[in-house]
C-alpha cells in the first residue's frame, strides 16, 4: 500500500513517498537511494568532513550495503541520528537501516522490535584517568566524580558496576563526547567513562595523551551492529551478508586492490562463491550476482576499512583486539557463504 | 568731574571654572554626580577592564591559518609561549561555509543567496508600504550584497548577470510602481522553494495555481453564499486539485517543457541557512493560522472560541523542546500508517504550529488595542463580520501588531538553535559537534560558539532595532 | 399598527440556517465540532493503527519498573534501584527548582538593570544597553553552554584546595563556607539535631521536620495578614494607623527560628578532606549554569519590560504629582509604580512562564530535569515515546496553566474599565 500526503506547496518536492515495511528492499531499489542512520559525533566512525562527504567505519559499511544493493556507492542518504531519535528514527522508517554505534541488548531486541544483525564492532566500556591521580584500577575510584553521556547503555552499566563493587561515585551527566572530554580535561571529573573506542579516540585528541590511561577493567559488553527493523528478515539478510562478506573478504585475502586480479584467478570455490563467480548466491536475497563484489569494490575489506578510519596508523590508534579475525584471536568470525 | 569713567563696551564673559567646561564638567555630569555614582562609575570601570584584560590575550593570539587543532596550539606556543592561550580562528576559515549553507552544494550556492535577497524585496512592500524612497533603496542595496555574494560564491558568471538584471528591474519597479512588489511578495514562497529545493519548476507553479483555483470559487460562491461558505469550498476545491491533479498537470508540462535546476535533498540543509528556512516558512505560515485563531479567541460562538483558547493555551503551555520532539518522535503515530515527512517539514509543521499560538496572541493584543469605537463604527456603517475585519479591524490591528511579529519572529529565529536536539544540522550545536567530531578540530570549544552567536547577534540585533523604530514610527499619541 | 421593529413571522427554511444570523452561528459551530470530532477521530484511529503495526500497547505500567540510573540532584529520596515514576519526581522538582530560583534571581537582577539603565551615569547606563542587547540577541542555549564552559574552565580543581605548609593555591570564600570547583559548587547543608521523624505513606517516606517548617512560616504569614488587615480598619475608622513594624517582625521570624532552634539546626561546612571535599552540598554546574544563564537572559528580557514600564507612564502624571507638591519619592510610590506595575506585570509574569518552559534547554548541559528524566534517559531505556512525551506535556501544560491563571486572575483584577 503506498499513499502520499501532500501539505500543499510543500508537499510537491519534499514529501517522500510512503514505503511498506515488508519490502524495505523494494523501497530502496525503488528510491534508487539507501537511507542510513549515523551518528555525526564520534570521530572516526562516522561523520561528515570539510567538503560534507560522509566518512567514517560506520559510513564505509552503509556505502558497502548502497554498493550491494543499488550498484552505486555514492547513492546513499545519511540521516544524523541523535541517542534519543535514533530508535524512533528507524521504526518510523525514516532509515532503513541503522549504523550507529548501537549496543545490542536483549530489550532493544525484542521489546523495541529491532534486529542486530550482525557485530560490526566489539567494544565495552572503559574509564579514561589522568596518570597523576594513582588509580590502576576502575574499583580504586571510590568516590570519584565521573563523567558520562547520557541517553546510552553506558550510564546503566556504571550504576550496575560501582553498586556490584560497593563503592559510591557522583555522576556528571554531559551531553556528547566532545563536551565530556572537554569536561575531563579541564579535570572536572576524575574518570571519563565510555566505549572504550571512544576513549582511545578521546585519549588522541587530548593535548599529552601520555598523561592519560585507560583503565584495564572493561566493565561492560557493548557489542555494536547495524540494526534494521523487525520482522523484514531479507532486508536483515541483506545487510547482515554485505558485512559477512567484507569479513570473509578479510579472511581469504580479497582487498580493494587486488579484487579484479583474484577474479580471474582463483581457484578457491569460496572465493569464487564469494565474487559470484560461481553460483548465484545474490539471487537467493533479491540481489544480483555482483552484489558482494562490488560492496568489497568500494572502500575494501573489513580489515581495510579498519585500518582507514580508526587502525593503529590513524590518530585514534585503535588495535585490533576482539574485532581480529577468529583466525587471529579475536571474535569476528563469518558463517561460510554457500 | 573729570574722574568719571563710564565703560562703554561690555566685559566679555568670563571663561567658566575649569570644573564646569569640556570633558571634566562632562564628567563631572555623567559620571561622578554623587558618592553613589562615582562609585558605581569605578565599579563598571572595574568590571570592563577584568573582561578586557581576560579575554584579550586570546583574542591577539588568534590564529587564521592551520590545519588543525594542534598546528594551531603549537603557532601560538611558538609566537606567545607555552602557556599562553590563543584563538584558533582557522577551524572557521576551513569550515565556514557549513555554518553558513550546511552542505549544500557548493555549486549551488547562488541559490539560497537568491532567495535570501529576494526575501528583503519581498519583505519591502510590507516593511515600507508605500514609501517609493526608501523601497528602492533597500531593493538597490540588497541587490549589491546578493550580487557581491554572489561573486564570492562561485565568481563573474552566468547566476551573476541574471542576479544582476533581476534586482536592477525589482529596483526601477519599487522607484515607479511601489504596488507592483507585492505580486513578488506573494509569489516569493514558491519562488524560495523552487530556488531552494530545485526540481521541476512546474511544481510550484501548479501548487500555485491551487491557490489560484480557491480564489476563483471563492470570487463565485461568495456573492451568493457568503464568505464563510466560499472560502471552505474554495479550500475544499484546491485541496482536491493538490491532492488529485496537481501531479499530473505538473507532469504533463514537465513532459512539455522541461525547467528544472538540480535537485538538492533536505538533509543538505543546515547551518544558517536551516535556520533561516524554520524561521521564514514557519513565522509566514503561521501569520494567517494565528489571524484566525486571534478571531476566533474574540469569537462569540463558544465552541470556536473554546477551541481556539484551547489550542493557544495548550502550545504555548508546552516547551518548544516538546513540541520538536513530538515532531521526531511522536508524529508518525498521528499519521496515516506508512506516510513519511521529511524531518525538516516536521519540524517546520510543529515550529509553525508553535509560533500561530504566539502570533495568535499578538494579533489579538493589536486587536484589543483598537478603541471599541472602530468596532462601533464599522457596525454602524452596515459592514458585515468580514468586511468590517477586512477594511476596518486589520488593517489597524496588524499595524499595531509588527513590532510583536519581529519580536516572536526574532524569538522563534534564536530557538531554531533547538531542532539540533532532533539530529538536525543547525549552526550553534549541529554544525558545531560535526566540525569536532573531525580528528583535526576535536577539542576546539569556544571559537564556533563565539562565531556562530556573533552572526546570532548581528540579525537579531538587527531585527530588534527596526522593531523598535517601527514601534517609535507608530506611535501616534502624543506624550 | 403594527410595530416596525416586530421581526416577520416567516416559517423556517433550510436556507435560513445560512442567511439568517441567528442560527448562522449555530451551523457554523455544528459544522466546526463535527470537523474536529473527525479530526480527533482520525488522530485516534491513526494512533491505534500504528500502535498495532508496531505491535506496541499504551501502558503506563513501565513507570514503576526499575529505574536503574543515578540522578546526581535530587530532592527526593531516590537511588537507582527507585522506579521510573520517583525518577520522574527527581525530574519534576528539578525542574521546578531551577524555575522558581530562576524567576526569584531574574527579577532582582532585572529590575536593578533596568532602573540603572535609565540611571544619568553614563558609563552606566551605555554598559545595561550593552547587556541588554549582547543577551537578548543571542539564543539562550547558547549562554547556557558558555557559562558552563566558564565554571568549569576557569575555576581551580578541587586538589588546589589542599593545604600544604599552610598556604593552598585556591581559597574558599565567604568565611570558607563557599568553594566553587571546576566540579560544582560546595555550600553548607543544613543539619538538624533532632528531626522531627520521617513518616512513611504509601511507600515514599515525608519529611516531616520539613513540612513543619513550611505550616510554620505558612501561619506566620497568615496571621501577619490578620494583622496588617486590623490595622488598616482601624486606620479606616480613626484615622490613625498603629505601629504594626515589630509585631510584624515577632510575628514572621520568631516561630521559624524557635522551631528550627528546638530542631537543633546547625551547618555542616564543606571542608577538603582527602581528594575531594566531603561534608556540605555539592550543586552539580548543570545547575548552576542553568540556572545563571536562565536569570541572566531574562534579567536582560525583565530589565526591558521594567524600562518600557516605566517609561510609558506618561510625563503629565509626574507633572501631575508635583504639582500636587508630592515629593519625588512619593511620586514614584503613590503615582507612577501603581501605574506602571500594571504594565509591567503581565508580561513580567508570561516571562516568568517562558523561563519555566526554557529549564527545558537544561538539555543541553545534561541537567536532569524533568525532559532529562521522564523524557530523556527513561524514555530511552524503555522506548516508550507516546507515553513519556505525553505524560511530559501534560505535566509542562498544568505548570503552564497554573501561572497563567495566576496573571489572568491578575490582569482582571487591575484592567482598567473601559465605558
Amino acid at each position: 500500500m503506498k499513499k502520499s500526503v501532500f501539505f500543499g506547496a510543500l508537499a510537491a518536492t519534499t514529501v517522500l513517498a510512503g514505503s511498506a515495511f515488508a519490502g524495505t528492499l523494494d523501497d530502496v531499489k525503488a528510491r534508487g537511494e539507501l537511507i542510513c542512520g549515523v551518528n555525526v559525533g564520534l570521530t572516526g566512525f562516522g561523520a561528515p568532513d570539510a567538503t560534507g562527504a560522509y566518512v567514517g567505519f560506520d559510513v564505509d559499511l552503509c556505502k558497502a550495503v548502497a554498493a550491494a544493493v543499488l550498484g552505486d556507492a555514492a547513492k546513499v542518504k545519511y540521516v544524523p541520528t541523535t541517542g534519543e531519535t535514533r530508535f524512533t528514527a528507524l521504526a518510523s522508517g525514516e532509515v532503513d537501516v541503522l549504523i550507529r554505534n548501537s549496543t545490542w541488548t536483549f530489550s532493544r531486541d525484542t521489546d523495541l522490535k529491532f534486529d542486530f544483525v550482525a557485530v560490526n564492532y566489539y567494544d565495552g566500556q572503559g574509564f579514561m584517568v589522568k596518570k597523576d591521580l594513582g588509580v590502576s584500577s576502575a574499583k580504586e575510584l571510590d568516590g570519584a566524580t565521573v563523567c558520562i553521556q547520557t541517553g546510552t547503555t553506558t550510564e546503566l552499566n556504571l550504576a550496575d558496576f560501582f553498586k556490584s563493587n560497593n563503592i559510591t561515585y557522583t555522576p556528571v551527566n554531559v551531553a556528547d563526547d566532545s563536551e565530556a572530554l572537554r569536561q575531563y580535561d579541564a579535570g572536572a571529573c576524575d574518570a571519563y567513562t565510555t566505549d572504550a573506542s571512544g576513549l582511545a579516540a578521546s585519549r588522541a585528541s587530548l593535548a599529552s595523551p601520555a598523561d592519560h590511561i585507560i583503565l584495564p577493567e572493561i566493565i561492560s559488553k557493548e557489542p555494536l551492529g547495524p540494526v534494521v527493523r523487525h520482522g523484514d528478515n531479507n532486508w536483515g539478510d541483506i545487510v547482515r551478508w554485505t558485512y559477512y562478506a567484507l569479513l570473509t573478504a578479510e579472511e581469504k585475502g580479497v582487498t580493494k586492490a587486488n579484487i579484479d586480479q583474484v577474479a580471474s584467478s582463483t581457484t578457491d570455490p569460496e572465493i569464487k562463491r564469494l565474487l559470484g563467480l560461481e553460483g548465484d548466491m545474490g539471487a537467493m536475497m533479491g540481489l544480483d550476482k555482483d552484489w558482494s563484489r562490488r560492496a568489497i569494490a568500494v572502500s575494501g575489506n573489513y580489515g581495510e576499512i579498519f585500518e582507514a578510519h580508526i587502525g593503529t596508523s590513524t590518530p585514534i590508534g585503535l588495535a585490533r583486539g576482539l574485532n581480529a579475525l577468529w583466525t587471529q584471536g579475536g571474535l569476528q568470525y563469518a558463517p561460510p557463504i554457500r | 568731574m573729570s574722574l568719571l569713567y563710564i565703560r562703554k563696551d561690555m566685559l566679555g564673559p568670563s571663561a567658566p571654572p575649569a570644573s564646569q567646561t569640556g570633558a571634566i564638567r562632562w564628567l563631572r555630569e555623567n559620571l561622578f554626580s554623587g558618592p553613589v555614582n562615582s562609585i558605581l562609575t569605578l565599579l563598571a570601570i572595574y568590571v570592563l577592564y577584568a573582561l578586557i584584560s581576560l579575554s584579550w590575550p586570546w583574542l591577539a593570539n588568534g590564529v587564521w591559518t592551520a590545519s588543525s587543532l594542534q598546528e594551531c596550539r603549537s603557532i601560538v606556543a611558538a609566537s606567545a609561549g607555552p602557556d599562553a592561550g590563543g584563538a584558533c580562528w582557522a577551524m572557521i576559515h576551513e569550515r565556514w561555509h557549513q555554518f553558513i549553507f550546511g552542505f549544500y552544494p557548493p555549486d549551488l550556492w547562488w541559490r539560497p543567496i537568491l532567495a535570501f535577497g529576494l526575501l528583503f524585496v519581498a519583505l519591502a512592500p510590507v516593511l515600507y508600504a508605500d514609501n517609493k524612497s526608501a523601497m528602492s533603496k533597500l531593493c538597490g542595496l540588497i541587490g549589491v550584497l546578493a550580487v557581491l555574494c554572489l561573486i564570492g560564491a562561485d565568481g563573474f558568471s552566468f547566476h551573476t548577470v541574471l542576479a544582476i538584471a533581476l534586482f536592477a528591474g525589482l529596483t526601477a519597479f519599487a522607484a515607479t510602481k511601489p504596488r507592483a512588489l507585492l505580486t513578488v511578495t506573494i509569489l516569493f514562497p514558491f519562488i524560495a522553494l523552487w530556488l531552494l529545493w530545485g526540481g521541476s519548476i512546474w511544481g510550484p507553479i501548479t501548487a500555485l495555481l491551487g491557490f489560484m483555483v480557491m480564489a476563483m470559487i471563492y470570487s463565485l460562491i461568495a456573492p451568493k453564499l457568503g464568505p464563510v461558505m466560499g472560502a471552505s469550498l474554495g479550500f475544499i476545491a484546491a485541496c482536491l486539485w493538490w491532492l488529485f491533479l496537481q501531479s499530473y498537470v505538473s507532469e504533463a508540462w514537465q513532459a512539455l517543457l522541461p525547467l528544472e535546476l538540480t535537485y538538492v535533498t533536505s538533509d543538505k540543509f543546515g547551518g544558517f541557512l536551516l535556520a533561516f528556512v524554520i524561521g521564514v516558512a514557519s513565522i509566514s505560515i503561521s501569520l494567517p493560522l494565528g489571524i484566525l485563531l486571534a478571531l476566533g479567541r474574540r469569537s462569540d460562538m463558544m465552541l470556536i472560541k473554546t477551541l481556539s483558547v484551547g489550542f493557544i493555551e495548550f502550545v504555548r503551555g508546552v516547551p518548544l523542546i516538546t513540541m520538536l520532539f513530538t515532531a521526531s518522535l511522536l508524529l508518525q503515530y498521528f499519521l496515516p500508517p506508512q506516510t513519511k515527512f521529511d524531518l525538516i517539514l516536521r519540524v517546520v509543521i510543529l515550529v509553525t504550529i508553535f509560533s500561530a499560538a504566539y502570533n495568535a496572541e499578538v494579533v489579538r493584543g493589536g486587536l484589543a488595542a483598537l478603541p471599541r469605537g472602530q468596532y462601533e463604527a464599522a457596525d454602524a456603517l452596515g459592514l458585515d463580520y468580514w468586511q468590517a475585519q477586512r477594511l476596518i479591524i486589520m488593517p489597524q490591528a496588524l499595524k499595531i501588531s509588527i513590532p510583536g511579529i519581529v519580536s516572536t519572529f526574532i524569538g522563534l529565529f534564536k530557538d531554531t538553535t533547538l531542532v539540533s536536539f532532533v539530529g538536525l544540522a543547525d549552526p550553534l550545536r549541529g554544525i558545531t559537534t560535526i566540525v569536532r567530531a573531525d580528528i583535526n578540530w576535536k577539542g576546539i570549544y569556544w571559537e564556533p560558539y563565539i562565531f556562530v552567536g556573533g552572526i546570532f547577534f548581528i540579525v537579531c540585533f538587527g531585527m530588534s532595532r527596526y522593531s523598535m523604530y517601527l514601534e517609535n514610527k507608530l506611535k501616534t499619541d502624543h506624550r | 399598527m403594527t410595530l416596525a421593529t416586530e421581526p416577520p413571522k416567516a416559517n423556517f427554511r433550510l436556507g435560513m440556517l445560512i442567511y439568517d444570523t441567528r442560527y448562522r452561528s449555530y451551523t457554523i459551530q455544528i459544522i466546526v465540532l463535527i470537523l474536529f470530532l473527525l479530526g480527533v477521530a482520525w488522530l485516534a484511529n491513526n494512533t491505534i493503527e500504528n500502535l498495532a503495526a508496531k505491535d506496541k500497547d499504551i501502558n503506563f505500567g513501565f513507570l514503576w519498573n526499575r529505574a536503574g540510573y543515578d540522578i546526581d540532584q535530587h530532592l527526593v529520596p531516590y537511588t537507582n534501584d527507585s522506579t521510573h515514576f520517583q525518577a520522574l519526581l527527581v525530574g519534576l522538582c528539578n525542574t521546578l527548582l531551577v524555575a522558581v530560583i530562576g524567576c526569584f534571581l531574574s527579577t532582582i537582577l532585572g529590575v536593578t538593570i533596568g532602573v540603572l539603565r535609565l540611571s544619568k551615569n553614563w558609563l552606566l547606563s551605555r554598559m545595561m544597553t550593552v547587556y541588554i542587547e549582547l543577551f537578548r540577541n543571542v539564543p539562550v542555549v547558547l549562554w547556557i553552554i558558555l557559562v558552563y564552559a566558564v565554571l568549569s574552565e576557569t575555576r581551580p580543581e578541587p586538589k588546589d584546595f589542599k593545604i600544604v605548609d599552610g598556604t593552598s593555591k585556591a581559597s574558599m570564600i565567604l568565611n570558607d563556607s563557599f568553594a566553587i570547583t571546576n566540579r560544582g559548587t560546595n555550600v553548607p547543608s543544613p543539619l538538624l539535631e533532632h528531626p522531627l521523624p520521617r513518616i512513611e505513606l504509601g511507600g515514599y517516606s515525608l519529611n516531616l521536620s520539613v513540612l513543619a517548617c513550611i505550616f510554620v512560616v505558612a501561619a506566620s504569614i497568615w496571621i501577619n495578614r490578620i494583622l496588617r488587615r486590623r490595622a488598616a480598619a482601624t486606620q479606616e475608622a480613626t484615622g490613625i494607623r498603629p505601629t504594626t513594624w515589630w509585631k510584624s517582625l515577632l510575628i514572621l521570624f520568631v516561630p521559624i527560628i524557635a522551631l528550627l532552634f528546638a530542631m537543633g539546626l546547625h551547618w555542616d561546612y564543606p571542608a577538603f578532606k582527602g581528594f575531594n571535599f566531603k561534608g556540605g552540598l555539592n550543586v552539580a554546574h548543570a545547575f548552576t549554569a542553568l540556572t545563571v544563564a536562565l536569570t541572566l537572559y531574562y534579567a536582560s528580557v525583565i530589565a526591558e519590560t521594567v524600562r518600557a514600564g516605566i517609561q510609558a507612564i506618561s510625563k503629565g502624571q509626574s507633572e501631575a504629582a508635583a504639582a500636587l507638591g508630592l515629593r519625588p519619592g512619593r511620586t514614584m510610590n503613590l503615582v507612577i509604580l501603581p501605574q506602571a506595575l500594571r504594565v509591567i506585570i503581565p508580561p513580567l509574569i508570561s516571562q516568568y512562564l517562558s523561563l519555566t518552559k526554557d529549564t527545558s534547554l537544561g538539555l543541553a548541559v545534561s541537567y536532569l530535569d524533568l525532559r532529562g528524566t521522564l523524557g530523556g534517559i527513561t524514555l530511552n531505556q524503555t522506548g516508550r515515546e507516546l507515553e513519556c512525551m505525553t505524560l511530559m506535556m501534560l505535566i509542562y501544560l498544568i505548570i503552564s496553566l497554573i501561572i497563567s491563571s495566576v496573571m489572568n486572575a491578575y490582569n482582571a483584577s487591575v484592567k482598567l474599565k473601559e465605558r
